[in-house]
């Protein structure tokens, strides 16, 4: 023993279990498991974080196209004989005269291209970049003011979905090139044309970087000179062959023309819903300055459609603050009576214990059994009506209900039992107890759960579904007793729509719905901290 | 007026008349001041009795209104019914007695209806406008009968109310009652749910064309919309699928998370990770779907297609779905790792400091800490977790409904679309249904077998919580 004692031993010289080259191995692989530990956790808190993100970007990428849209700036005489042709000037018949509007329209279109009303296909396209009823809200400012009706006016009318998608470059992406110099243009027979001369190299180099299927291009290439139109079929070292889409005829076999523009589009016409002509005349529309960009107002300020060009979601957010209108005013109440009598003025036996063990059990029911209690006693039993908010909003006051009396539970446990003995002790009954000066205490933390528990019925769909709030609705609400629809609902209704366009529409709608959530949560946290400063 | 007295939903009515009534109570009570009494000695005894006893006056006035009221809701149709048959004509009131009723309740659905189209039959509109009518001059009178025994009620109340120390016991009951009925409506709900599902399933298998419960829960098919097929195994399958993926998602993540809050981050750190994974929690269940079926799904898809074409898979190995039950299940394990991480944060941090240090102190590394000792303490507590968080996905609806397909399987590709019970819920319910069809009658069955699950889970879960918490606090 002694000898162990001795300094040399102190210098670690001798083997003990924790000091040899085996125990050094062994720490190294204990401490790499210690590292390998705590990655393995930050990775997790890491990959919860990404997720976030991701959803978030995800979203915010595909709704960014959605904030704003192209209209087309259109002037034109609102002629009497077609909008009013009635003999007094009624604004409801005006307002309602849809197609008296879209005849005005349509002529003027007609005007911009003469060219297509040579066959009626080309009509129909031209007639397709404008939605029916794109033109009502032209028809309401002149209803209003009648005043304009055989003057000249400029109106934005919304243009279909398709051109917007086009134009956004989401469908049918496309690059523009200009070819240098003019060319001579050809014409062969029929609709077939050719090209020869300067900057038709620069073509060929675009069109053989371009896969060759059966020696026609794989893309559609759309050349244009000037006012002309072609697709390009083949090419060859010394000339192009171009097929006529849109032409202006002259009566000349060789043109000289304006310099060519090449719109090379990455996919062709029958894999994408515009159709080459409608590209050709959008972006005629385009180079004239007619076609303007401006913030879609209308997703907050319209009703729901079944044109995702018009569509808004103005009807939802009315029913949405109704249907929590009747939450609030439901569930707030009953719930902080609720935690009152269960923390201040039940005793504890088994009915309170019940109640106790109900609550928490009912917090964690999933929701759409609160739809079907909603469709089996509401609809079924009471008869009321479907759709309504009224409904909507006692159901989801039933869901939040064991969020609200659980928050406010905890708010009435956090006061300090001394107030309740002092206020006893000076003669107060519970209830001047509880009401003058428990529940002011508690009350930032009370008010805090019940916003958290409206948010969360903010977001609610399921049980709304069930109870029948997935109508049509495009008349905005304005009481609980009406058909209505909320902004959940909205959502998953819009995801459901078959066009592409509303995809980036429902993306835009999903952030104005965490925008509510967003500024409702701020308020809560306001008010906690308030709370924490006193 | 008498027409859109009778149009008025009951639940308004109720609520207008009794909530005016109480008001109306509240401020003439509060004007005359209680009499006989000694003199108040402060402007604030003053302020404190006056509100006294209009809360006494006002309470005892609306109770009787509610009462009447009430009773009114529950009557009225029986009753209109009752005053018109005798106004009916021949051929009708000749009918047999369950005849007659059927036409009855036919005009009273019809009359209900606040914009109805005319029916052809002239008579039967004279008679739902004539419905109309009766029904109104009931409410009416019902309205008055309760305003009048409310005002006689705050007559009699005001007159009483003389001797502050006694009534305010009185009061005291009152609120009581008031609150113990806010309490109440939790226990109701539950009964309301657990009443209606289970009646509306017992009707169910009664109707029919019902399958026996046995053909319920073991048979192979489902094609409820066709009225065919009522064998839930397949939607239970997907429902288990679903929700097992999920947690393979969830339970690692929120664990881990949960162990890197409790024990690796510092203060600060964790102050800022806990709110963002409660913002996983906040964000609304149809954004998630949203999110499921346009950005994973499509990515599922490429990727099982990319397997299908590696050389050692055989062809179509994977179904590679547009919509595929793995895009629902990832995206709802990423909407659980919130309930499993704060939950586990939580028992985590319950796990006495002593017994940490104890470990340390025999020279383990705090990973070997944390597996040897905090682990294998809060294990109960975290099996709670995983169960909270498994019952949430199972009750999961809006994420299947979108991105998990529609199609009642049973495969073990997860690659393939499955549908669930809450998704099968959905699609039977929503449009428009009748409450007699064994369509939608199939969906509270499904409805029942879902919350005794849940319910199950979430009571073990909770009991187990319970005296974890006990034995630690």
């Amino acid at each position: 023993m002694s000898k162990q004692n001795s300094p040399s031993d102190l210098t670690g010289t001798v083997e003990t279990p924790f000091t040899g080259a085996q125990a050094l191995k062994r720490l190294k692989r204990r401490q790499a498991a210690e590292r390998r530990f705590r990655v393995y956790s930050a990775t997790a808190v890491g990959l919860a974080v990404l997720a976030l993100i991701i959803l978030f970007a995800s979203i915010i990428n595909q709704a960014q196209s959605a904030f704003s849209k192209h209209y087309l700036r259109l002037d034109l005489t609102l002629e009497r004989t077609i909008i009013a042709p009635g003999e007094t000037l009624d604004p409801v018949q005006i307002e309602s005269n849809i197609s008296g509007f879209n005849q005005l329209v349509k002529d003027r279109l007609v005007s911009l291209f003469p060219e297509a009303s040579t066959s009626a296909a080309k009509t129909r396209i031209l007639y397709s970049t404008l939605p029916r009823l794109g033109v009502l809200p032209m028809a309401r400012k002149t209803a209003a003011n009648p005043d304009m009706i055989d003057t000249r006016q400029t109106f934005d009318i919304v243009i279909s979905d398709d051109a917007d998608l086009f134009l956004k470059q989401k469908i049918g992406r496309y690059q523009r090139a200009d070819l240098p110099g003019t060319a001579l243009l050809h014409h062969l027979a029929g609709a077939n044309y050719a090209v020869s001369g300067v900057g038709t190299s620069e073509l060929q180099a675009a069109y053989s970087a371009l896969a060759l299927v059966d020696g026609r291009p794989s893309q559609d290439i759309l050349i244009r000179s000037g006012q002309n139109w072609f697709t390009l079929v083949s090419a060859s070292q010394s000339r192009l062959e171009l097929e006529a889409l849109s032409i202006v005829p002259s009566g000349e076999n060789v043109l000289r023309t304006a310099p060519l523009e090449a719109l090379i589009l990455e996919t062709v016409a029958t894999d994408r819903n515009v159709s080459n002509y409608q590209i050709a005349l959008i972006t005629s529309l385009q180079d004239q300055g007619r076609i303007i960009r401006k913030f879609n107002s209308d997703l907050l300020l319209q009703s729901d459609s079944t044109y995702s060009e018009l569509a808004g979601a103005a009807a939802a957010i009315a029913g949405s603050i109704l249907t929590m209108l009747v939450t609030a005013i439901f569930a707030i109440p009953v719930g902080i009576l609720a935690a009152i009598y269960l923390e201040e003025f039940a005793n504890k036996n088994w009915i309170t214990g019940i109640i106790r063990v109900n609550i928490n059990n009912l917090a964690a029911v999933p929701s759409i059994i609160f739809g079907l209690l909603g469709a089996a006693i509401f609809l079924n039993i009471f008869n009321m009506p479907r759709s309504i908010p009224l409904v909507g909003g006692l159901v989801l006051g039933l869901l939040i209900l064991p969020t609200i009396i659980m928050a406010s539970q905890a708010a009435l446990q956090a006061v300090p039992q001394s107030v309740r003995n002092a206020a006893l002790g000076i003669g107060a009954t519970r209830a001047q107890t509880v009401f003058h000066h428990i529940l002011p205490l508690a009350a930032p933390g009370i008010i805090t759960g019940a916003i958290i528990g409206m948010a969360r019925a903010l977001g609610e769909t399921a049980p709304l579904l069930l109870i029948g709030m997935v109508a049509f609705v495009n008349e905005v609400p304005t009481s609980p007793n009406q058909e209505a629809t909320v902004l959940p609902v909205l959502i998953f209704k819009w995801f459901s729509g078959a066009e592409r366009a509303w995809e980036p529409l429902t993306s835009a709608l999903v952030l104005v719905l965490v925008g509510f959530l967003i500024i409702i949560n701020l308020i809560a946290v306001a008010i906690r901290l308030k709370f924490d400063r006193k | 007026m008498l027409a859109s007295l009778a149009y008025l939903p009951n639940a308004s009515l109720l609520l207008t008349i009794v909530a005016s009534i109480g008001f109306a109570a509240f401020i003439i009570g509060r004007r005359s001041p209680p009499a006989a009494m000694a003199a108040p000695t402060s402007q604030f005894q003053r302020g404190l009795r006056a509100n006294h006893k209009a809360f006494f006056v006002a309470l005892c006035a609306m109770a009787p209104a509610l009462l009447i009221l009430t009773l009114h809701i529950l009557s009225v149709d029986r009753m209109t019914q009752v005053l018109i048959s005798s106004e009916l004509a021949d051929n009708i009131q000749n009918l047999p007695k369950l005849e007659r009723q059927v036409y009855l309740d036919k005009l009273t659905e019809y009359a209900g209806m606040q914009q109805a189209t005319p029916t052809d039959d002239a008579f039967f509109n004279a008679a739902s406008q004539r419905f109309i009518a009766l029904k109104g001059q009931l409410r009416l009178a019902a309205i008055m009968l309760a305003t009048l025994i409310a005002t006689g009620a705050f007559l009699f109340a005001s007159r009483e109310y003389k001797i502050y120390n006694s009534k305010r016991n009185h009061i005291e009951i009152v609120i009581n009652c008031l609150l113990f009925l806010c309490a109440l409506i939790a226990i109701l709900t539950t009964l309301g749910i657990v009443v209606s599902l289970f009646l509306e399933t017992l009707r169910f298998f009664a109707a029919a064309n019902s399958p026996s419960l046995p053909a319920f829960i073991f048979g192979m098919d489902w094609n409820a919309q066709t009225e065919e097929d009522f064998g839930a195994v397949p939607l239970f399958f997907g429902t288990i699928t679903i929700a097992i993926l999920a947690m393979m998602v969830a339970a690692p993540i929120g664990l881990f998370s949960a162990i890197f809050m409790s024990e690796y981050a510092s203060p600060k750190l964790r102050s800022m990770i806990k709110p963002i994974l409660e913002i996983l929690a906040g964000i609304p269940t149809v954004v998630y779907g949203f999110f499921a079926a346009l950005t994973v799904a499509p990515i599922i898809r490429d990727g099982a297609e990319w397997i299908n074409l590696l050389p050692f898979v055989p062809d179509n190995f994977l179904a590679a779905q547009p919509q595929s039950a793995l895009a629902a299940a990832i995206v709802m394990g990423i909407m659980i790792i919130p309930t499993v991480s704060s939950l586990s944060d939580d028992i985590i941090n319950a796990v006495p400091q002593s017994l940490r240090e104890a470990a340390l102190a025999v020279g383990t590394t705090k990973s070997e800490m944390i597996k040897g000792v905090v682990l294998p303490v809060a294990f109960p507590g975290i099996i709670a977790a995983l169960l909270l968080g498994l019952s949430r996905a199972i009750g999961e609806t809006m994420i299947v409904v979108m991105a998990a397909g529609q199609r009642a399987q049973i495969t073990l590709d997860p690659t393939s679309d499955m549908t669930t019970i809450t998704a099968e819920i959905v699609a039977l319910l929503t449009g428009d249904t009748a409450f007699d069809s064994v369509k939608t009658l199939s969906a509270f069955a499904l409805g029942a077998v879902l919350f005794v699950v849940t319910l199950g889970f979430n009571l073990i879960a909770l009991q187990v919580v319970r005296t974890y918490r006990q034995k630690y606090e």
